[in-house]
């Protein structure tokens, strides 16, 4: 099961690489970016997982004195909580910025933007 | 042609790093030393019932502190750059009517939404949830009634207002956990009561209450920002 999640994590990365590589419009690469971003938290969260364990929440069934045997680690999830989070703030930049990008050249093709190119 | 065969050779690369870390890779049987502190203590230190609430909010309460603070940037600069359009919204003509479905249902539903967010950012320390959970649903609330009417327009000083006296409140209450508790951001300068119970884990339902606002006000501006600035 962590396997699996950690496999389409990975497989996410990769298609969101493979997209802000191939693609020339700025939207694809940012949509790219996101797809991977979601395959990274995807891996992080399934380091977590543990077979037969549950959430990280005390409570009648799951009282603390057995809470370490019973619950799954709760760093990973903790970590990616603040990754998602990051995640949304910085494609709102990307998406500001392709706005501006727009609003200059009236193009969100890649390759008109050749001022920074060697 | 070259750039496609770099591209796919780059990513071959990296597949194959993934694959091995993928064959290699080991669950855990048992928690590791820092999880299993986490797991034994949390409940008579923090006294919050949902163990990553207590890790994100005190243990870690200064990376949080500092997270919002990255979202602040980003709503800030998002804002900034779009901010030269603003002029151009007011001079949008013939949008094509929304319909009734969706101006009646974001009526219905706005209210209820923004409900079930502060719902849960009050629960955070109980349920899965948060702050920045029920921050997202706030301002996903706030993105339906954009959506039933392109033009409305939400109070900019309102919105940060209560961003900017969420987030002061929130630093002023990590100091009072510096003088009163053990220290910056520690939530037990409140009793942190029994555990499960609503009004219990001492300052973190109000810190989580705190971050909600915040990041459902930075969340509503960055959607403001960037539907104000829509179809020059």
């Amino acid at each position: 099961m962590a396997h699996l999640a950690m496999a389409t994590g990975f497989l996410l990365i990769l298609i969101g690489f493979y997209g802000a590589l191939t693609n020339r419009n700025i939207l694809r690469m940012i949509v790219a970016f996101t797809v991977a971003d979601s395959g990274v938290n995807l891996v992080i969260v399934a380091i977590g997982y543990m077979r037969g364990r549950t959430a990280p929440i005390l409570d009648a069934t799951v009282p603390v004195a057995t809470a370490a045997a019973r619950i799954i680690d709760p760093v990973p999830q903790a970590l990616v909580l603040t990754a998602i989070v990051i995640g949304v703030g910085v494609t709102a930049l990307m998406l500001a910025y392709a706005y501006k990008l727009y609003e200059k050249k009236h193009s969100l093709d890649i390759g008109q933007f050749t001022e920074l190119k060697w | 042609m070259i750039k496609r065969f770099i591209a796919l050779v780059l990513l071959l690369t990296i597949g194959a790093i993934f694959a091995v870390l993928l064959l290699g890779y080991e669950p855990d049987a048992e928690l590791n030393t820092t999880a299993r502190y986490y797991a034994d203590h949390t409940a008579q230190d923090i006294g919050s019932a949902n163990i990553v609430t207590a890790i994100v909010v005190t243990y870690r309460g200064l990376d949080t502190l500092g997270e919002v603070t990255v979202l602040f940037l980003a709503a800030a600069i998002v804002g900034l750059v779009l901010s030269q359009g603003r002029q151009a919204a007011a001079t949008r003509r013939g949008l094509t009517p929304v319909g009734e479905l969706l101006t009646t249902g974001s009526r219905f539903l706005a209210p209820l939404i923004m409900l079930l967010g502060v719902y849960i950012f009050v629960n955070g320390h109980l349920t899965p949830g948060g702050g920045f959970q029920g921050g997202a649903v706030i301002a996903s609330g706030m993105l339906l009634l954009l959506l039933a009417d392109p033009l409305k327009h939400f109070s900019h000083g309102l919105i940060s207002t209560l961003e900017s006296l969420s987030g002061l409140l929130y630093v002023a209450i990590g100091l009072l956990g510096l003088f009163l508790a053990g220290g910056f951001l520690d939530n037990r300068f409140l009793p942190t009561g029994e555990l499960g119970a609503l009004a219990s884990a001492g300052a973190i339902p109000l810190i989580y209450s705190l971050i909600g606002l915040k990041v459902g006000a930075e969340f509503s501006s960055m959607l403001a920002s960037l539907t104000e600035t829509e179809e020059l």
